[in-house]
């Protein structure tokens, strides 16, 4: 298909969105030609359909969406773009499945610089093609100033059940398994607090967005009946166990010693005054699994570079009051409760 | 991690421990109050309460400043916020209290009121500054910790001629507070038995301990100013019970790392040349306190919010089931309340205490004391 006729291409560098980039015209065919088709550029966008036509695998479907918003746009380690790639990956992912494709739906606020839309969009670009998961169909809308934060992104995605694998789900969390993490907690969320406004810390801390579904396959192919995947982002680890808990209707204790946690990220938490096991993830996942399995799941995870820092952190047991128990490294134990709403940096 | 890690060691804490069962002597009992809420956090969280002595008791005192900002204050407020025009500056541990009719400022935020989180004195003065159309009202709270932070934006902004920020004072006495407790009907009944201080650490970094010795002297009751690591803690009430047991009445300070005991001079002075007492203040719980809390003083009045706003004093009375004022006397524990964890919980709070990060409600809750508490009795 011949390129449609612009008389002028988008100022990418100076301009900014404005409603007609979302009223279906002759705009908004211009940035989905210049900006949006040119980045994903697949063979589905291509064809500039309202769908994606694609072939049906055989076996089972995983089917996940996500919203985001957050505030900073652009943080280090990553931006609302790769964030919304990698997060609805690795959603697909905590299924055990192989993610294979992503659809994007942009909610732009009229005045966000194009050059500010590029980059995102960009990034989404790059993480989408080094996850090897396509975007295959999508869609822009425009609202009036004031009315949204820049941009906010939802992406949904499909994946596929490799055969031979027993599902991971909430509610297989048995007495007796064990809790693994694929390592450092917390580094996303301290990094989006230190460069929100009003809060500027020095940090070298970037954020651990990442795509999880190749670490996933391999773990999935060497232990085949893994209990339990889930990727502990917000709330962070405590508020994923404790919705484990009820799911799999089971206690959990923790080894405070055995969590890993960055010494800058212990650092920042303690001067805000918040808990680094409440802290968001983008780039971990902890797995349950039998104890047999514990070992070889580990040394799997250790062995991939998103899992160089995985540990055994705690193990599940029976408890009819859902408790999720940490023992402390000072030797007492504490319940690690749900969070009732987002943690709020103290006054003193 | 550095400096912190080294004071929550287990096996220091171990001998730590040990000292302070030697120091308790078995005859007698000991009721000690940590006045901080911060230091009833660090009391629950690390589960020190289960390594005393049997006849050690804690009793939790008032020192969460959001606990005790009585709900007319917080209504000021929140009606504040919901002028055209206005914006109002909070810290975030204010953001979830219940006000008047239960309504949190976070509420009034989705009911169109404009509130802006803020993390220190400084991004208000930097938020007026950006936007001079907005009428911007700083809501300053808190003990001597964070009054000189207040002092400091109200001087810049009077410096930098800052025309639309102003200043509603809450700023609050830790020694009044203790006054007010050992002066109590209830403690002159025996209701409430204190017989040492735990002291504040965070405020005494910035008044010293000069404020104390009064207190050591006319009350006779001894005041060990601590740090708020499980082990400072440990220490702190060795050191008290050693006052005790040699019938001793002083000012320690086991925070030296922090705590000097002259104080913060340089802050001391800019809180004087900035603010001045008040001739008495409404507190939760403690009731109304002479010179107990402080105002801009007269030549800084421009900066004063309640004067550019008119806002009357409000009295509004606590929650009828709600125990937070008997929590914040020491007179309850947050398990004596009978609404604690039932109609009562961070999700749906009926008192300060529940929601503050340094209220003694939220301290149990939070690290599930209660339910460990509960499930023993079992």
């Amino acid at each position: 298909m011949s390129p449609r006729p612009f008389h002028k291409k988008l100022d990418l560098k100076n301009g900014h969105v404005d409603l007609t980039h979302g009223a279906g015209g002759k705009a908004t065919a211009q940035l989905v030609d210049e900006l949006f088709l040119a980045a994903f550029d697949n063979k589905w966008l291509a064809q500039r359909n309202d769908q994606a036509l694609l072939d049906a695998p055989t076996g089972r479907l995983v089917f996940t969406t996500d919203s985001y918003v957050v505030t900073p746009l652009f943080f280090p380690g990553g931006d609302i773009g790769s964030l919304s790639v990698h997060g609805t990956i690795n959603d697909v992912a905590m299924a055990g499945a192989r993610p294979i494709s992503l659809s994007a739906g942009f909610i732009l606020e009229e005045g966000l610089p194009l050059a500010d839309l590029a980059r995102i969009v960009q990034s989404m670009a790059k993480a989408s093609r080094e996850a090897g998961v396509p975007i295959v169909t999508g869609d822009t809308k425009v609202v009036e100033r004031g009315k949204g934060d820049g941009v906010f992104i939802n992406t949904a995605g499909i994946g596929v059940m490799p055969l031979g694998v027993v599902p991971p789900s909430g509610e297989r969390a048995k007495p007796g398994d064990v809790v693994l993490v694929s390592g450092t907690l917390g580094d996303h969320g301290v990094t989006i607090l230190s460069k929100r406004e009003g809060l500027s810390f020095e940090t070298n801390l970037t954020s651990d967005s990442a795509a999880l579904h190749g670490l996933v396959a391999e773990l999935v192919s060497a232990v085949h009946d893994i209990h339990v995947l889930r990727d502990p982002t917000r709330g962070g680890l405590a508020t994923s166990l404790n919705e484990l808990a009820h799911q799999s209707g089971v206690g959990f204790r923790l080894d405070e010693k055995a969590i890993p946690i960055r010494p800058e990220v212990a650092a920042a938490c303690e001067l805000l005054g918040i808990d680094p096991l409440y802290v968001a993830n983008e780039g971990k996942l902890l797995a349950i699994c039998a104890p047999g399995d514990a070992d070889r799941l580990l040394g799997v995870m250790r062995a991939h570079p998103l899992g160089r820092e995985a540990a055994i952190v705690g193990t599940v047991v029976e408890d009819a009051d859902r408790f999720v128990q940490l023992e402390t490294k000072f030797g007492g134990s504490r319940v690690l409760d749900w969070l009732s709403a987002e943690q709020l940096p103290r006054i003193c | 991690m550095k400096y912190v890690d080294e004071f929550r060691d287990g096996e220091a804490a171990k001998g730590l421990t040990r000292a302070l069962q030697a120091a308790a002597l078995p005859h007698r009992e000991y009721h000690l109050m940590e006045f901080c809420g911060g230091h009833t956090h660090s009391l629950c969280r690390y589960g020190l309460l289960d390594l005393l002595p049997p006849n050690v008791k804690m009793v939790h005192g008032p020192g969460c400043p959001v606990c005790v900002l009585p709900i007319g204050r917080l209504a000021q407020a929140i009606r504040l916020a919901f002028r055209p025009g206005v914006t109002l500056c909070t810290y975030g541990d204010l953001m979830r209290v219940p006000g008047k009719d239960r309504l949190s400022l976070l509420q009034a935020k989705a009911q169109g009121a404009h509130v802006k989180m803020v993390f220190s004195s400084q991004d208000a003065l930097a938020y007026a500054r950006a936007h001079p159309n907005e009428e911007v009202v700083f809501f300053a709270i808190g003990f001597e910790t964070t009054t000189p932070t207040t002092c400091a934006a109200v001087q810049q902004a009077k410096a930098l001629g800052v025309k639309n920020l102003s200043f509603l004072i809450n700023h609050v006495l830790t020694p009044s507070a203790i006054d007010a407790i050992l002066g109590s009907s209830e403690a002159r009944r025996g209701q409430i038995r204190v017989d040492g201080f735990i002291g504040p650490g965070h405020v005494s970094t910035i008044i010293g301990l000069e404020p104390y010795r009064r207190f050591a002297r006319d009350a006779k009751t001894p005041i060990v100013i601590a740090g708020f690591e499980p082990l400072d803690l440990l220490q702190a009430m060795t050191m008290l019970l050693q006052q005790l047991n040699d019938g001793r009445a002083e000012v320690e300070n086991q925070y030296t790392r922090a705590v000097q005991s002259e104080g913060n001079r340089k802050a001391q002075a800019l809180v004087e040349a900035t603010l001045e007492l008040r001739d008495e203040f409404a507190w939760r719980g403690l009731g109304t306190l002479p010179k107990s809390a402080l105002k801009l003083r007269p030549e800084l009045r421009e900066f004063d919010a309640e004067l550019r706003f008119d806002l009357a004093d409000e009295h509004v009375p606590d929650h009828k089931a709600c125990a937070c004022g008997d929590i914040l006397k020491g007179l309850k524990r947050p398990t004596d309340c009978p609404i604690f964890g039932t109609a009562c919980t961070p999700d749906s709070p009926m008192g300060s205490c529940m929601v503050s990060p340094e209220g003694s409600c939220a301290a149990y809750w939070q690290y599930g004391r209660h339910r460990q508490e509960q499930r023993r009795s079992a």
